[in-house]
């Protein structure tokens, strides 16, 4: 910041201890609380001036004091004055906006991944490791964290105040917010796009750590399986390994090393391998279909929960070799040599 | 005897003062007459009792949301309760209320009047605009009597298609009829606009409160069958299950945030511009002055209408629209917010070296100008992208809405009712109570809103039935704040009910301004002239005024 | 302000005073015949221009949902019958050619010509709405009517059918059901208008054949056949969108 840092704590803090401010507990936050307070000055010195001039006016000009108007037509330097001026400060705001939007809205490349599932009326997070949170989300300072969001029925939005962050929660598609926690503590989670009943008990708890105290909490909350180890026994279950087998003679493309490469589609154009793509493929599989395969890929829309995908989506990325896909190859043939204790559980 | 001595106070002497034989009040009577008129005026006149009967009830949802939010806890009603009460008080107070508010009652009435012109153009579809009203107003009561809707007045998918059910289709509905009735009345005008002006009232001679009804007209007659579409979209994926909106379908809820912010945002500019035109007129009158900037003010209206239709998508910044479309919108916004700028200093500069009154009219004008610019600079600050991210859906969009709703346009409204009330009752209304309402309002006004912005940055979502405790305090005040409003708002229609019979006799001219509706009879004819007037003057010609005023003599009656 | 002596404004307007006849439909808020006449056909253009936006809604669906999902909606656009749609564009085109008679033929004060052309508008317009209603119909016993009831065997097995396509995997043929929504609301919004707009001809001929359009008064059959004509042209924007995608021998 510009500005005396003993001013800008100062002004800060002061208001948010009397509860008339968040606090700053993200990276981005003293960055949009700049933006604001600027809006907030321009604003004051607007209604100031608009005020002055009302106030002055009335006064000077009220009958008593000025009986007798004076027609005037106008003035195009007025005009082109206070067309100019609001202009170019509204247009210093869109550009300054826009560049806090993009510092939001664009990871860095090494933030670390959490994904969140909204629904009706609860938020839960999915740590990489297999820590399952439920209205609650917890995370280091110091680093980055990208949140990778889809709502499993309505339009949810995750909220997190005293960061600045939020955005739309939604069904059919990914979306993702990322931030940097800088102060240790708990801070409100809030579902901002309302979802029915009990929209105002959509809320919950962030709660920032130390990297230490973040390590402590990953090993106690562990389910035991990671994502992608869930991941790795959907594939087989749901019989994706049958095509993605890894061998040349495949039905199927290989998913080794494929996540984040650019592959070229059956019609010609060329797609990036994120999330999106592979949780399309799984739900819409003939409407991106790779170069050179038929399609034949079932559809597993309505088969599958959005936490089964997130797994799912965890084990691709996960399969970084040839020989991590052969291992979950000849596990689930060694599966299906043993008899299973029971049925199939539910993804 | 000059233009300048001549408002309220020089009023002739009350025991000789008497209503007109004939006005269109007394023209033909029985019920029937008023239920079947084609008087533009008469219609005014039924619309303003209508909105004034949906005001109250969408207000009482409103003081029960306002209660509710005096604790933390969700202890006065279920939140599914809590959740209509939003949802109605949105639907009411939108489309029943501000949509029709000044060009239904005050357009309806005084446009035909101020062109010079005897009627709309279409009287019977300016009738069938008032009964689609009622049709439209009656289907949202059923909705609310059976049960009431809880979606929101945003009808968000896929909450509103598949997971409520509640009176949805009932409400939709309703909308989607009186949604006609508005855009039968931006037709009607567009047309007498266009083609009924009186000879010699060129377009730069209108007065600027027909500019801004001419541009709202517009916005009206494009966006409105737009809104009506993508109800009928959500009826049908409610009722027989079409997937248009619905993921599992191949379908796409964003579509839906297209289809109805593309008319929800232009509807914001329905609602203010008619009321921008009332401010203009009254603060000309009581300064007795020519508006500064007659053309830029002109301009701004209809580039506010053109600039409205190409900035929906500022209420999806955070939706998952593409990050350059994003930029597009965020861009258009700031740009429609320059002529709305223009129209407060244009004003202002009305006020230098004029000659100023402080009747109830201006009171509210000047409540206006300072109001509005808050809530037009609070929208710049959520124009700005990265600032919408931490701002939006939260208490500061409510208070950014209502302080350009109900302190610019319900206080426009009210000003232009309490301006243009003796002409068409014939009657004064009572002065130092009507200022003291105006205070009252004013105040109650601040109270209320001025807390949500803090709200609303310190991260309290809106459509909230609980809140942690540490909003507590805020919303006491809020809370303290709406029932001084409330009372402020009852005050007027006491008065102005008494007035009625009790109110001093108005004359044609009591604030002695320009304008064809002064120089004629209060309340008018049917016919509103008795000969077509030919006008070789400008609008707000005060020197005009002046010299017709030596010429007459002064009655009234 | 100058007062014009305009003998008009007159309430009860006397022939002999104006110089020309005034005809008993002049509403007395329009200074002359003229004024309002121009006034009537000024509001049916700015309604039509509502409708366009009122279907622009649909338009701008249907535009994104074919771009996104063309191998589906090329199949499922195969399933409407050309012959059908064909015919019932010739129909329409018919129809709207007797409504422009009939605007001809009420201008030349013709009373005969007049009440047949539009009785013969009324028939074409019956018979587009008849084969819609086979079209209709037709949809219904195949399940293609979107919702609960909908089925995708024909897509996903079109050779079971005996039909010549190119069979879909089951995720797009799901998508053939935006497909038959849109249809069914764009064809049925249309079908609607026409039926209002039967509605009033019906009206319209009652009254022409009163003799209320032969005396000088056309400004209803006038603006009613701008409306028709609109229906008209609404209906050749959706014949080739729906029908006619990728059409191929078959």
């Amino acid at each position: 910041m510009h500005i005396s840092p003993v001013l800008w704590q100062f002004l800060v803090k002061w208001l948010n201890a009397s509860a008339l401010f968040p606090r700053e507990a993200s990276t981005i936050a003293p960055y949009s609380d700049a933006l604001y307070f600027f809006l907030l000055l321009i604003t004051i010195i607007g209604l100031t001036l608009v005020g002055a001039l009302i106030f002055g006016f009335a006064i000077r000009y009220r009958r008593q004091r000025n009986p007798v108007a004076t027609q005037v037509e106008g003035s195009t330097l007025l005009e082109a004055t206070w067309t100019i001026i609001p202009l170019a400060l509204f247009l210093i705001t869109f550009v300054w906006g826009a560049l806090l939007y993009f510092r939001i809205y664009n990871p860095p490349t090494n933030a670390m991944n959490i994904y969140v599932v909204g629904k009706q009326w609860m938020w839960k997070a999915e740590h990489e490791g297999g820590q399952h949170e439920i209205n609650a989300l917890h995370v280091p300072i110091g680093r980055p964290v990208q949140l990778t969001m889809i709502s499993q029925d309505v339009f949810h939005s995750f909220s997190v105040p005293d960061f600045r962050i939020k955005r739309e929660v939604i069904p059919g598609r990914y979306t993702t917010v990322w931030f940097q926690a800088t102060t240790p503590g708990s801070y409100h989670l809030f579902c901002t796009q309302y979802c029915g009943t009990n929209h105002s008990q959509m809320i919950g708890e962030v709660t920032a750590m130390t990297p230490d105290d973040y390590q402590k909490w990953l090993h106690t909350s562990t389910s035991g399986m990671s994502l992608a180890q869930n991941g790795e026994r959907l594939f087989t279950e749901f019989g994706c390994i049958a095509c993605h087998t890894g061998t040349s003679q495949a039905r199927a493309p290989n998913l080794a090393g494929l996540y984040g490469s650019k592959i070229q589609l059956s019609d010609g154009t060329d797609v990036l391998v994120n999330e999106a793509y592979v949780r399309n493929s799984i739900l819409s599989p003939s409407s991106q279909v790779a170069a050179g395969f038929a399609p034949i890929m079932p559809t597993f829309q309505g088969q599958i929960s959005e936490d089964g995908l997130i797994d799912l989506v965890e084990y691709i990325k996960s399969l970084h070799t040839n020989d991590r896909l052969q291992q979950t190859l000849v596990t689930s043939q060694s599966d299906e040599a043993t008899p299973k204790a029971s049925s199939a559980v539910k993804p | 005897m000059s233009a300048t001595n001549s408002t309220i106070v020089s009023l002739p002497d009350q025991s000789t003062a008497s209503l007109p034989k004939r006005s269109y009040i007394n023209n033909e009577s029985g019920l029937l007459s008023w239920l079947l008129t084609g008087d533009h005026k008469r219609i005014a006149i039924l619309y303003l009792i209508s909105i004034t009967f949906f005001f109250f009830i969408g207000g009482a949802f409103a003081g029960l949301i306002r209660l509710e939010l005096l604790t933390p806890q969700p202890d006065l009603v279920a939140s599914d309760t809590y959740n209509k009460f939003f949802s109605m008080h949105g639907i009411i107070m939108v489309f029943l209320f501000l949509v029709p508010s000044v060009p239904a009652t005050l357009g309806n009435f005084l446009m035909p009047i101020m062109i010079g012109a005897k009627d709309l153009a279409f009287p019977k579809v300016n009738l069938l605009s008032w009964y689609l009203y009622w049709i439209g107003g009656l289907f949202t009561l059923a909705a609310l009597v059976l049960g009431g809707v809880d979606t929101g007045w945003t009808f968000t998918t896929p909450l509103s298609t598949h997971y409520l059910n509640t009176h949805v289709v009932t409400a939709a509905l309703g909308i989607f009829i009186i949604g006609f009735s508005s855009i039968f009345t931006g037709l009607n005008f567009i047309v007498t606009i266009h083609r009924m002006r009186a000879p010699g009232m060129t377009w730069f001679r209108l007065p600027l409160f027909v500019w801004s009804h001419y541009a709202a007209s517009l916005l009206m007659v494009l966006g409105t069958p737009v809104l009506a579409i993508t109800l009928v979209l959500v009826a049908l994926e409610r009722t027989i299950g079409i997937g248009v909106f619905d993921p599992t379908k191949g379908g796409d809820p964003l579509l839906f945030q297209h289809l109805f912010w593309f008319y929800s945002h232009p509807a914001v500019y329905i609602m203010i511009l008619p009321g921008m035109g009332v401010i203009s007129e009254v603060i000309s009158t009581f300064s007795r002055k020519r508006v500064f900037g007659y053309t830029a003010v002109a301009f701004s209206s209809v580039a506010i209408a053109l600039f409205g239709f190409f900035v929906w998508a500022h209420h999806m910044f955070i939706m998952g629209v593409s990050n350059y479309s994003a930029l597009v919108f965020s861009l258009l916004t700031m740009l429609v917010a320059v002529p709305s700028a223009i129209k407060i200093f244009n004003w202002a500069f009305t006020l230098q070296k004029g000659s100023i009154t402080f009747e109830t009219p201006m009171l509210y004008a000047f409540g206006f100008m300072g109001l509005f610019t808050i809530g037009g600079m609070t929208g710049v600050f959520l124009g700005a992208l990265g600032m919408d991210i931490h701002l939006t859906e939260t208490y500061f969009i409510v208070a950014h809405f209502h302080f350009v709703m109900v302190g610019g346009m319900l206080m426009a409204f009210l000003s232009g009712v309490h301006y243009w009330w003796p002409k068409m009752t014939g009657r004064m209304y009572p002065e130092s109570l009507s200022k003291l309402a105006a205070v009252t309002t004013f105040i109650g006004f601040n109270l209320t809103f001025l807390p949500q912005f803090i709200l609303g940055y310190l991260g309290m979502p809106r459509r909230y039935h609980a809140y942690p405790p540490e909003f507590q305090v805020l919303n006491v005040l809020s809370t303290a704040g709406a029932t001084v409003l409330g009372v402020g708002y009852m005050l007027p229609l006491l008065y102005l009910g008494w007035s009625l019979k009790y109110g001093a006799i108005a004359g044609n001219n009591p604030w002695q301004a320009t304008g064809l509706e002064w120089q004629i009879q209060s309340p008018p004819l049917t016919e509103n002239f008795l000969e077509v007037p030919v006008i070789d003057y400008e609008a707000y010609d005060y020197e005009w005024l002046a010299k017709k005023m030596d010429q007459e003599v002064t009655t009234v009656g | 302000m100058i007062l014009a002596t305009h003998p008009h404004t007159h309430e009860t307007a006397q022939p002999e005073e104006h110089g020309h006849v005034a005809l008993p439909q002049h509403r007395h808020h329009f200074e002359t015949q003229e004024q309002q006449r121009e006034a009537a056909t000024f509001g049916m253009w700015l309604f039509l221009l509502t409708e366009i936006m009122f279907f622009g809604g649909l338009f701008f669906s249907y535009l994104l949902y074919r771009n996104w999902y063309y191998d589906a909606f090329v199949v499922a656009s195969n399933q409407l019958s050309v012959p059908l749609g064909g015919t019932n564009t010739a129909v329409l085109i018919t129809s709207g050619f007797f409504m422009a008679l009939a605007v001809w033929a009420s201008e030349m004060k013709k009373k005969g010509l007049l009440v047949l052309t539009l009785i013969l508008t009324m028939v074409f317009g019956c018979i587009f709405i008849g084969i819609k209603y086979d079209e209709y119909h037709e949809k219904w016993e195949k399940h293609h009517i979107p919702g609960a009831h909908f089925d995708i065997a024909e897509f996903v097995n079109p050779h079971a059918y005996g039909l010549h396509e190119e069979p879909l995997s089951p995720d797009a043929a799901q998508k053939t059901q935006i497909f038959f929504s849109l249809y069914f609301a764009m064809t049925g919004l249309h079908a609607l208008h026409m039926l209002i707009g039967l509605g009033i001809l019906v009206w319209l001929t009652v009254r022409a054949h009163r003799g209320d359009f032969t005396a000088g008064y056309v400004a209803p059959i006038e603006n009613f056949a701008l409306y028709w004509h609109f229906v008209d042209i609404v209906w050749l924007f959706l014949f080739p969108l729906l029908y006619l995608i990728n059409r191929h021998p078959v």
